[in-house]
């Protein structure tokens, strides 16, 4: 039997007209553009109604004079912020080794190939993730700090609760990522459950996870720069301070040294990064 | 020995993939399992494993029906039993001592495995399995700095390491260049007559199966539709098996694999002279 190319029912002509989107595509893409622009001019009116044209019309010169009030610096202020620049660091670090800890068994129960019930535990895994990232770090330390006291104590466990939801989320997602040959290679070897993870599936997400954990380490500097501004200890406590007495040149010399905080810690996880890779 | 007893596997989309399969291999024989795509090769080895679950039929490896058992006694199972895949799924970041040393997983309690304190004689075996295919030197450097062929050759000691009374091996030679696939055949060979151990080859490769095969096992659309030994394997059957057309163009690829490997092999002859 010879074997033929063309099956016996092909068309003899073909269309010469193709189209990248149906006209119902068309239509609904024409749409969305519409309410977009449509949603722009509301937006505007709204900002509008509220905003009093006269007082934007001098803000070149309110920044200016805000700017030579500023200008220089307090340097004589840099040594009384050195404490609470050390308690803002603390509070990173250990927020983010608190939520951290308690992110990864939340990670392993809500990645679909790891959980031990995709009925029951994944959801409630789920809501953890959802709720901890729901809910901005300031405000966690606002409720924390009417729970426990203003204090160091507070914004460590505020970074905490809002580190868990970050980095559960970026750790189950990486879990699900995992190849899972290597998984079935490491079954057939008669391993247990325990076993699987440590030798399949830890090993393809360590990478992945500390570039979650650094990333997070990063953020929560910046983040713990401000929960002073509600009592929860650190460096914003004093930018508080200084803005409530209209001390510009120590808030200039605070914005200054939180500015070469972040910069170092950006370095720091760069450098870090490099190195496991 | 082990013995299939009128294997079926029908998935819950409604395909079946395996229809009344029944053999019985032997001690120290490796039987080739050859087939088209899609045929059922894959399904029917991890079934011997139940890395798929058969719907119906026996899986008799020694007195114990492999078909039948829990949990706790599938994992004390599937000690006994090796398997080689087809891109060599190492645990890519692991160390080829770590992947050689995962095949005693089934045998070690956890807080071992953990801290990668194995029994010293589980060790001593791995270096010796690790000089056997030809790979001593590089014990601590990770999986992935190794080439294709070295890392088959590491998924050959961690089956190994495994003490199996059983070999599945699932298209081994699948992703090597044609000079490695046979090199990685004739190790598995070796290795198997070393042990006097069966085994079971998934391997779409007709030309390379009539070589180094003892027995073959013909697979089309789940069903057996030829057993009998390389020599057997005329034209006809393989033309049942493959269909006609298929079978040729197989053919004819082999030629000039083998045409362009002795031709590279006589240059260096040339190049060496």
């Amino acid at each position: 039997m010879k074997p033929t190319l063309v099956p016996p029912d092909a068309p003899t002509t073909y269309a010469d007209v193709w189209t990248f989107r149906t006209p119902r595509a068309r239509l609904a893409l024409w749409f969305g553009w519409l309410a977009l622009v449509a949603l722009f001019v509301y937006c505007w009116q709204v900002m509008n109604a509220d905003t009093m044209w006269v007082f934007v019309a001098d803000a070149p010169g309110q920044a200016a004079d805000l700017g030579s009030r500023m200008w220089p610096p307090s340097m004589a202020y840099l040594p009384e912020l050195m404490a609470p620049l050390w308690d803002t660091l603390n509070i990173a670090t250990l927020g983010t080794l608190g939520g951290v800890i308690m992110a990864v068994p939340v990670a392993f129960l809500a990645a679909r190939n790891t959980t031990p019930s995709r009925v029951w535990i994944r959801p409630v895994a789920l809501l953890v993730i959802v709720t901890s990232r729901s809910i901005n770090s300031l405000i966690w330390a606002l409720l924390l700090v009417a729970i426990l006291g203003p204090g160091l104590l507070a914004g460590v466990v505020a970074i905490a609760l809002r580190s868990i939801g970050f980095v559960g989320k970026l750790l189950y997602e990486a879990i699900e990522e995992t190849d899972a040959r290597q998984v079935e290679a490491i079954s057939a070897t008669g391993a247990s459950a325990a076993q699987r993870l440590d030798y399949a599936i830890v090993p393809q997400v360590m990478p992945a996870f500390w570039a979650i954990a650094l990333f997070r380490w990063d953020i929560n500097i910046r983040e713990s720069t401000i929960l002073g501004l509600v009592g929860a200890g650190g460096i914003g406590l004093k930018l508080q301070a200084s803005i409530n007495v209209l001390a510009w040149p120590q808030v200039a010399t605070i914005l200054l040294v939180i500015l070469a905080t972040v910069l170092v810690s950006e370095w720091v996880s760069a450098r870090v990064r490099q190195a496991i890779m | 020995m082990l013995e299939l007893q009128q294997l079926y596997k029908t998935y819950a989309t409604g395909d079946t993939a395996l229809r009344d399969v029944s053999f019985v291999v032997p001690r120290g024989q490796v039987m080739g399992l050859i087939g088209p795509s899609g045929a059922g090769k894959s399904t029917l080895i991890r079934c011997i494993n139940r890395l798929v679950d058969p719907s119906a039929g026996r899986i008799l490896l020694g007195d114990t029906d492999l078909a039948q058992v829990g949990r706790s006694e599938l994992r004390r199972q599937r000690r006994r039993i090796g398997m080689i895949f087809q891109e060599y799924a190492l645990v890519e970041r692991l160390t080829v001592m770590e992947n050689v040393l995962s095949g005693r997983l089934g045998y070690v309690p956890f807080w071992r495995s953990f801290t990668r304190r194995f029994p010293g004689r589980d060790i001593e075996n791995a270096y010796r399995l690790l000089d056997r295919v030809g790979l001593l030197e590089h014990a601590d450097k990770r999986a992935d700095a190794l080439s294709g062929g070295q890392r088959q050759r590491v998924g050959i000691a961690r089956a190994l390491a495994q003490e199996p009374a059983l070999l599945l091996v699932d298209e081994p030679t699948a992703s090597l260049d044609p000079k490695t696939s046979r090199q990685i055949m004739r190790l598995i060979i070796e290795v198997c007559d070393e042990r006097d151990l069966p085994a079971i080859v998934n391997i779409h490769d007709v030309p390379l199966a009539q070589q180094f095969m003892h027995r073959i096992v013909g697979l089309r659309a789940g069903e057996v539709v030829f057993d009998g030994t390389p020599a057997a394997l005329d034209e006809a059957v393989l033309g049942d098996i493959y269909g006609a057309e298929d079978w040729t163009a197989m053919r004819r690829e082999h030629e000039e694999d083998q045409a362009a490997e002795a031709d590279a092999t006589r240059r260096v002859a040339e190049v060496a002279r």
